[in-house]
């Protein structure tokens, strides 16, 4: 009895000290960014000024102006939003259909899609960019980055609306048969009124996903259709002198989704766990 | 209204077959009980009427029109599932409606049909308030109502008193009863309670392994069981079976005399009585005594072991427990060949 009451004082104590210290070890990196984008290029990398300088807007200001960071911006919540909206489009129906009208493929299939997953990018790097550049002519447009990102996403978003879809008790879907709806009438009445937390948490990670993806947005636009990775990468110098700039570009490229993170904590919680956690 | 015919109908999943050719005739406004083991293909049988299960071979009519192909909303048929299935997203009213609202139905009639039917099953205080709000019966109820208001030409419900608790499931029973009663609809019911089945049917169907055994009145089952698989699940306590040689030498000669390899002969606990030992067909020592109340259970062993139980209303004043002796009225001794279990 005095061991078990021992141990909660001092796990209580310990959980909370352990719990801090990861949170700190994991935003640090963050607040480092923000607080480096308030020094000058030439104060960032002078060690006096590591944790003393005079702060300054000069990084913000000069990124609106000379490197139109809204236009970056604005490419990014295009592509975002509508690989998103794609994908939600396609994913909702094919998971509502293996979820309830399984067939004996529909475990492969899942485990396929999952598969594509696991080709590097890199191998099909040229056939990517020479099919868009020189075959299709739909390099570095919108079109193109919003279709690779949906595509990109589109397996975990099956996946994730799958699990949510299998919780839902089949004889609601029955009853709706009975009730004379229609599939879309069940998809639309039924089906997402019930799973909205998870479609909701299932469209905020797959935004969140467009919207740091990198490795194809960079390779694939110049600037058309240039995202604010792009932007990012732009502004990387081999010899790491503008570190100051380079920190105010991604502070403004990685802000709106920690915002955004942060509003909707309680559904990403719920969207990563795999609804494990009811 | 209507009448259902189910004609060698078969069900599989991918290899395996569940419904092995069942023949069925329903009658216009019958009342219809599938009782059996779990797994037998009650449900099974229950969701192809419905529309929800394809019919892998055979055909049903519902109202003299063959439906393998018709969706389930066209078919006539309103069904109660054993979970409630209500939507847990819409009010009582709503869950009620969402079928008339379908089918473009008029808005007055909807509400008519609506309040009608919370009226009947006396949830009209809860017609705003969502599922989740509800006790287990009170869900039932719009369950059942969610049937009526769509007022359909049969009602199919599977197993809809098994999450209720006991003296809930009594009431609902009765309420079903007189729901039939009132509307004199076609109704086929599915349980795995007996008890259920006799109190409800006007026609039970007994099924096994996804084949008919019997079909019959809920008497005719009783009095009459084709097998020993109907006589055991029909009844309550199951029916007792004896082999000729656990018979006592006064039994009459045709039952003792009867081939050990051939015969079985059955006798259900409620039929047994206690009697001199120049009448009697078993005789036996009493093992254990369970009291109800009402009756008493005596389980007994026969002189070559067979066990069986006795039901009467209180064991006799100073009998000797080491050895009774029981008959039976002729007409309540059932013979079945031993082999096949058929009656003989
Ligand atoms: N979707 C399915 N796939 C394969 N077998 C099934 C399926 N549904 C039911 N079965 C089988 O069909 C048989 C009958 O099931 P069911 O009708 O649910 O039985 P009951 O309702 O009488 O308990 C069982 O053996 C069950 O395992
Ligand atoms: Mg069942």
């Amino acid at each position: 009895m005095a061991i078990v009451a021992q141990e909660s004082r001092l796990s209580r104590v310990l959980w909370p000290i352990l719990a801090w210290t990861i949170a700190i070890i994991f935003f640090f990196p963050i607040f480092w960014l923000v607080f480096t984008s308030f020094k000058t290029d030439a104060d960032a990398v002078k060690p006096e000024h590591l944790i003393f300088f005079t702060p300054t807007l000069e990084n913000y200001i000069n990124m609106t102006e000379n490197y139109d960071y809204w236009r970056f911006a604005i490419n990014s919540v295009i592509t975002s939003v509508f690989a998103t909206l794609f994908a939600l489009i396609v994913g909702v129906p094919c998971a509502y259909a293996m979820a309830f009208n399984p067939t004996r493929a529909t475990k492969d299939i899942l485990m396929w899609m999952l598969s594509t997953k696991m080709l590097p990018a890199a191998a099909v790097l040229y056939p990517m960019t020479f099919l868009t550049k020189n075959f299709l002519g739909i390099y570095d447009t919108h079109f193109l980055v919003i279709v690779v990102l949906c595509l990109i996403n589109l397996p975990i978003v099956i996946w994730m609306l799958f699990t949510y879809f299998k919780e839902i008790p089949k004889e609601i879907i029955e009853a709706g048969k009975m009730d004379g709806v229609s599939t879309w009438g069940e998809i639309k009445d039924i089906l997402i009124p019930l799973a909205w937390g998870g479609v909701a948490s299932t469209a905020l990670l797959c935004f969140i996903f467009c919207w740091n993806e990198a490795y194809w947005t960079v390779r694939l636009t110049t600037t058309e259709a240039a995202t604010l990775s792009k932007l990012i990468e732009g502004n990387r110098a081999p010899e790491g002198l503008f570190f100051g700039r380079l920190s105010a570009v991604s502070a403004a490229a990685v802000g709106p989704i920690v915002v955004l993170g942060w509003f909707c904590q309680k559904q990403l919680v719920q969207g990563l766990t795999f609804g494990a956690v009811k | 209204m209507a009448s259902v015919t189910i004609e060698q109908v078969i069900k599989r999943y991918g290899d395996t077959q569940v419904m092995h050719g069942v023949d069925l005739d329903i009658q216009d406004g019958e009342f219809v009980v599938f009782v059996g083991p779990s797994g037998c293909g009650k449900s099974t049988l229950l969701r192809m009427i419905a529309g929800l299960e394809d019919i892998s071979d055979g055909t049903i009519e519902i109202g003299g029109t063959v439906v393998n192909e018709v969706a389930p909303a066209k078919r006539g048929v309103a069904m109660v599932f054993q979970t409630y299935a209500l939507y847990p997203h819409m009010t009582v009213y709503n869950n009620m409606a969402f079928g008339l609202k379908q089918a473009k139905m008029d808005k007055a009639e909807i509400d008519k049909r609506v309040r009608a039917a919370g009226e009947i099953l006396h949830i009209t205080d809860y017609l705003e308030r969502t599922p989740k709000a509800l006790s287990g019966g009170q869900r039932q109820r719009v369950a059942i109502g969610r049937a009526i208001v769509r007022e359909p030409e049969v009602f199919l419900f599977d197993e809809p008193l098994s999450n209720l608790d006991a003296a809930l499931r009594v009431q609902t029973r009765l309420e079903i009863a007189r729901l039939h009663k009132r509307l004199g609809t076609t109704m086929i019911y599915v349980t795995h309670d007996q008890v259920e089945a006799m109190t409800l049917a006007d026609k039970i169907v007994v099924l096994r392994d996804g084949r008919v055994e019997q079909v019959g009145a809920p008497v005719d089952l009783y009095e009459r069981p084709k097998n020993t698989f109907v006589a055991q699940f029909i009844g309550s306590p199951k029916m007792n079976f004896f082999a000729p040689s656990a018979l006592a030498a006064t039994a009459p000669a045709d039952l003792r005399g009867g081939s050990e390899d051939a015969l079985l002969v059955g006798i259900r606990p409620e039929h047994l009585r206690v009697c001199e030992p120049s009448e009697a067909i078993v005789t036996a020592r009493l093992d254990l005594i369970e009291n109800l109340g009402e009756h008493v259970l005596a389980h007994m062993v026969a002189t070559d072991g067979t066990e069986f139980i006795a039901k009467m209303e209180t064991l006799p004043e100073g009998a000797d427990t080491s050895a009774m002796q029981f008959t039976a009225a002729p007409e309540r001794v059932h013979r079945f060949d031993k082999a096949s279990g058929l009656r003989q």
